[in-house]
């Protein structure tokens, strides 16, 4: 059977890959990509753990056939961190403990990003509807809740 | 799943034409959050996946001056949330779409796939019946209109004919104080399927009722245009006895099933809890109007 070939971006890298016309990104950008921070926890939309984004929206990676990344623009988990810096989500989410197994962590991390960057000054409720996509089974939600408003708080800030 | 083929055409003909090709065994894409769900569970092998996001009429808003807008199959949730002037004039279109799973479900999921995936409890339906919406369906002999209550004949069942093409749904231009409210009831606040759900349209001028549609989900086979509720409300002043009786023929429409989400009993009864509720909202709404 027939590999199709994929131009796109990943994380600001122009990359290209072969895959299967109906691999799911998630399959691709973990098993032929090696980029394996993002998680499958359930493989049909419900737990979060496989967000990305895809032209700057938020989406299940789980849910999206990787042809359909010709073209576009990917941001994973690995693109958070600059180098040797952590990002301020990844570490307030240390410095909290908002993580305990960590399998949920980098689902959070890109919802959280995408949430901040449409909505830099939410309030408790709208963070806890934002990331209703990305469930937990460890942590109880709350730290996690906190370290985002905390961000948030700092990040507007640094802004000002 | 394996010798599935992919393919991405920038034209309505071009995709009609590799579905009629297919034979019963292409699948449209728009957001595939349903669509991937069913490949993954094993309940659709599709021999071809054609993706319509790469035509253009499929992924643009059109305003069509007077409150009228062409919206695209395909335009995601998250899209039609951000556009302000769509929001303001069909709040209960924007709300009911806007409740479809989560943030990252809505960065995918169109109103199209919603109404071609025919569940009977689609929170889109109930709110695009109640707001009177055209559906533009294109195929191997050109171009048809119904309204969107005609699409369904079943659970899971739609009346495209083999290579036809959800285009785009018109939510008609509507007088000065108009407005429209979608309430659906789940177990839980967020990421569930509705028990009950009910979109209500109405036009308010000099006190008087002048124009109702009541849609409604969940409650039978397909989404309901329930008529009396809509006529019960017509020429009244939204006065407490007539929306009782909009809410008795809410009652009256519903042919649901017993399940772990609700019992016959319970989802009726809803059903005109419902129905008041989103009124309410909806007279709220048309005053501001
Ligand atoms: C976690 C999760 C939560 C969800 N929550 C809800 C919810 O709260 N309420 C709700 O109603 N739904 C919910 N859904 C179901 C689903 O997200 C919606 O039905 C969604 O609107 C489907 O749109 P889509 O663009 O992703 O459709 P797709 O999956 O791309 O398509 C759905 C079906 O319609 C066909 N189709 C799509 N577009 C067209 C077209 N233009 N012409 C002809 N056929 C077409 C496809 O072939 C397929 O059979 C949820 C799904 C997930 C995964
Ligand atoms: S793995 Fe994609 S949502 Fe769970
Ligand atoms: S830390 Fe274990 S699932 Fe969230």
């Amino acid at each position: 059977m027939s590999k199709m070939h994929i131009t796109t971006t990943i994380n600001g890298e122009p990359t290209e890959f072969l895959c299967d016309p109906s691999q799911s990104l998630l399959d691709v950008l973990r098993d032929n990509l090696g980029l394996t921070g993002s998680k499958e926890g359930c493989g049909s939309g419900d737990c979060g753990a496989c967000s990305i984004t895809l032209d700057d929206r938020l989406v299940c990676s789980c849910l999206v056939l990787a042809p359909e990344a010709e073209g576009k623009k990917i941001e994973t988990v690995e693109g958070l961190a600059q180098g040797e810096h952590l990002h301020p989500l990844q570490k307030k989410f240390v410095e909290f403990a908002a993580l305990q197994c960590g399998i949920c962590t980098p689902g959070f991390l890109v919802a959280s990003k995408a949430l901040l960057a449409k909505n830099p000054n939410p309030t408790e409720t709208e963070v806890r509807f934002g990331l209703a996509g990305n469930l937990c089974r460890c942590t109880g939600y709350d730290k996690i809740i906190r370290a985002v408003m905390e961000v948030a708080a700092e990040m507007r800030g640094a802004a000002r | 799943m394996n010798d599935v083929r992919y393919s991405a055409p920038s034209t309505l003909d071009e995709a009609s034409k590799a579905m009629l090709a297919a034979n019963g065994t292409g699948w449209i894409l728009a957001g595939g959050t349903d669509l991937l769900v069913q490949m993954r569970s094993g309940m659709r092998k599709p021999g071809v996946i054609v993706d319509i996001k790469k035509i253009d009429e499929m992924m643009t808003v059109q305003d069509l001056g007077g409150g009228s807008y062409r919206i695209g199959a395909a335009v995601s949730g998250a899209v039609l949330g951000e556009h302000k002037a769509l929001k303001k004039a069909w709040p209960g279109v924007i709300e009911a779409i806007n409740l479809i799973g989560s943030k990252q479900v809505q960065g995918r999921a169109s109103a199209g796939g919603n109404l071609c995936n025919a569940s009977p409890a689609a929170d889109s339906g109930p709110a695009l019946v109640a707001a009177g919406a055209i559906l533009a369906i294109h195929g191997p002999n050109g171009r048809r209109e119904i309204p969107v209550e005609k699409l369904h004949s079943g659970p899971g069942r739609t009346t495209l004919a083999p290579g036809e093409i959800l285009v785009s749904f018109t939510l008609p231009a509507r007088p000065k104080g108009s407005s429209d409210a979608y309430l659906r009831l789940i177990p839980r606040t967020e990421m569930d399927i509705a028990v009950v759900g009910v979109g209500v349209n109405l036009t308010i001028s000099g006190g008087k009722c002048t124009a109702a549609r009541v849609g409604l989900g969940a409650v039978a086979p397909t989404v309901l245009l329930v008529e009396d509720a809509g006529k019960a409300l017509v020429g009244s002043s939204l006065d407490d006895a007539a929306i009782e009786k909009a809410a008795a023929a809410c009652r009256a429409a519903c042919k649901p099933i017993n399940d772990k989400r609700g019992t016959i009993e319970y989802r009726t009864k809803i059903a005109g809890v419902l129905l008041k509720r989103s009124t309410a909202i909806a007279i709220e709404r048309a005053k501001g109007n």
